[in-house]
């Protein structure tokens, strides 16, 4: 391993956020793996005689009102909130990026045409949008990912531009120019590994936004239909059991918080790590 | 200061036509033909081509488009298909819930964050920094109906101190109304003045760094007067700005919210729209809100302008 790369992984043991952060998200991973694999229980067995037992041997954590397995529950809920993040994020960061890119490198009414309408969507709440999209294009959990792959664009966008726009102002780009590299090849060979890491970073907290956006819009039922499992689905259903069994609400959610708090931190870690100027500041 | 103005309020007109156009464009042009939306993919032909009629959208989407919108300059909003009724009518109704939610959880939020926020950063970096911190982080990854539905469990299912759900009207009285509201405005804060603590913190921290303030401290005044006079007013813009998107946010984005508490708002109407396909509602609706946003980013700008004297003077 090179000193580089040594230096990083000591800092990145000592910094609390970035462990606590790496943990859980590891955590949130490795749920996900396994349920391909293997799941305590058939995730799509319903089990009617055996409906809202208590956490038991069989069952770590109890079984819900149609007496599937909790646990399992989970763990291939995992699956979905990934699948979600990842494509969602993933249009986000490649539609945005490309638009800040474009925006910076050309300018003028381009620029100002990107900017104003990244202004006006992202100043809308997004899960209007997404609610709208979902409206329109039916519910569902390809659709879901559109709406919020959607909102994610913006927010990129900007990011992009900002950082590009600093980039572009830089004495490398200058002699990069002067040597008679055109426009497109500097922003692949200067600007874009200049930004990476900041984008790497954004990337990891809206992934957070999305495992949220997606558990709202399951919740209420337009995002991931049954039988595919999903934590906000299983709030929903959750919800209608409160009297009878108030744990069923208490363990999607914590999976929930959980996934978020962990993205977020590995997201705040990574940003100390990558830019070790911004940690002395804060 | 005149053409400060003149410039703000060209730039708030411009948004909300480009605004209008968006949502016409979105929910009248690309989904087709509004009244095969409306009836769904299996209508037979002859009941979609007498509704699109009925409701007027066999003509051209210009001439709808400027209907629409001279519609709106009147205060006609047009009529709704689920309910039969005009979308006034309804809207202002919903509002009646929408709005004191979304002051209430405003309220809440800025009493919170500023405190936190601000204590944060006058302890900055010791336990109590650390911890306001810690909380902050937990306020952002919890998600508010789930917090919505622990604040249930609690408060309604365990101590019976309120009802778990529903609006018995303001002509129920003052008291009962507002305490149907106070859950939901507690679940919707939590989560705003997380966010809304951390800018605080940094914004005040930021500032309390600048020359001026150490000049401030060095001629004498106290640390409180510091803050008070120097230190917050700086420190007002991020705070302010973030304080307006998240209003509009709060009045449209409660929709999770007031259907975990079965609250008779605008968000559930949102939903129960989307649901009936009332089209006429959802358009009305989402351009109030999107207008909504942007005049609270327009009174944003013109408090920046009163809060810091440079930017007007930038714009001349």
């Amino acid at each position: 391993m090179s000193d580089l790369a040594l230096s990083f992984r000591r800092r990145a043991l000592g910094h609390a956020s970035f462990a606590v952060g790496g943990a859980l998200t590891l955590l949130l991973l490795l749920s996900a793996a396994l349920s391909l694999a293997w799941t305590p229980w058939p995730v799509y067995e319903l089990d009617i005689p055996h409906k809202l037992q208590l956490p038991s041997a069989a069952h770590w954590f109890g079984t819900d009102s149609l007496g599937r397995d909790v646990l399992s529950e989970l763990l291939a809920g995992a699956r979905t909130s990934i699948l979600v993040g990842v494509i969602a994020v993933g249009i986000g960061v490649v539609l945005g990026t490309a638009l800040g890119l474009i925006a910076a490198a050309r300018r003028g009414w381009l620029e100002e045409l990107v900017m104003r309408f990244s202004d006006f969507a992202f100043a809308f709440p997004a899960i209007l949008s997404a609610i709208m999209l979902s409206a329109l294009l039916g519910p569902g959990i390809v659709n879901s990912i559109v709406a919020i792959g959607i909102f994610n664009v913006p927010v990129f966008a900007r990011l992009t531009r900002a950082q590009a726009k600093a980039v572009w102002a830089r004495e490398f780009v200058l002699a990069a120019r002067a040597a008679g590299k055109g426009g497109f090849r500097i922003t692949l060979e200067h600007v874009l590994p200049n930004i990476l890491s900041v984008i790497v970073v954004q990337a990891t907290i809206q992934f957070a936004t999305a495992i949220l956006a997606e558990a709202a819009l399951s919740y209420l039922g337009l995002g991931t239909q049954p039988p595919q499992p999903s934590w906000g689905r299983m709030l929903n259903e959750a919800q209608l059991q409160l009297l009878q069994a108030p744990r069923l609400a208490i363990f999607p959610g914590l999976a929930i918080a959980l996934s978020v708090l962990g993205l977020n931190l590995l997201g705040d870690g990574l940003r100390d790590l990558l830019d070790p100027r911004l940690a002395r500041k804060r | 200061m005149g053409f400060f103005l003149a410039k703000r309020v060209a730039t708030f007109a411009a948004t909300l036509v480009a605004a209008s156009v968006l949502i016409f464009l979105v929910l009248e042009i690309l989904p087709g033909n509004p009244a095969q939306v409306i009836l769904g993919p299996d209508a037979p032909a002859s009941a979609v081509e007498a509704l699109a009629r009925k409701l007027g959208v066999d003509r051209p989407p210009v001439e709808r488009y400027l209907d629409w919108i001279g519609g709106l300059l009147r205060g006609d909003l047009g009529t709704s298909y689920a309910y039969g009724t005009p979308v006034g009518e309804i809207v202002a109704e919903r509002l009646a819930v929408s709005l004191p939610l979304a002051i209430l959880a405003m309220a809440l939020t800025a009493a919170l964050a500023l405190s936190a926020g601000i204590f944060a950063a006058a302890k900055h970096n010791t336990g109590g920094d650390i911890g306001v911190m810690a909380l902050s982080q937990l306020g952002i990854a919890i998600p508010s109906f789930w917090l919505a539905i622990l604040l249930i469990l609690f408060f309604a299912v365990e101590l019976r101190w309120v009802s778990a759900g529903g609006f018995p009207g303001w002509s129920a009285g003052f008291w009962p109304a507002l305490k149907a509201l106070i859950l939901p405005a507690v679940a919707l804060a939590a989560v705003q003045a997380a966010i809304l603590a951390r800018i605080t913190r940094s914004a005040v921290l930021e500032v309390s760094r600048e020359d001026f303030v150490r000049t401030a401290r060095a001629k004498g005044l106290s640390r409180g007067e510091t803050l008070r006079r120097h230190v917050l007013r700086n420190a007002m813009i991020p705070i302010v700005t973030i304080m307006g998107l998240q209003f509009a946010n709060l009045v449209a984005g409660a929709i999770v919210v007031e259907n975990v508490f079965y609250l008779p708002g605008l968000g559930r109407l949102m939903f129960q729209s989307i649901a009936n396909r009332d089209i006429a509602v959802i358009r009305d609706v989402v351009m109030l809100l999107a207008g909504m946003v942007v005049l609270v980013n327009f009174a944003v700008d013109l408090l920046y302008a009163a809060i810091d004297p440079r930017l007007r003077a930038q714009d001349v």
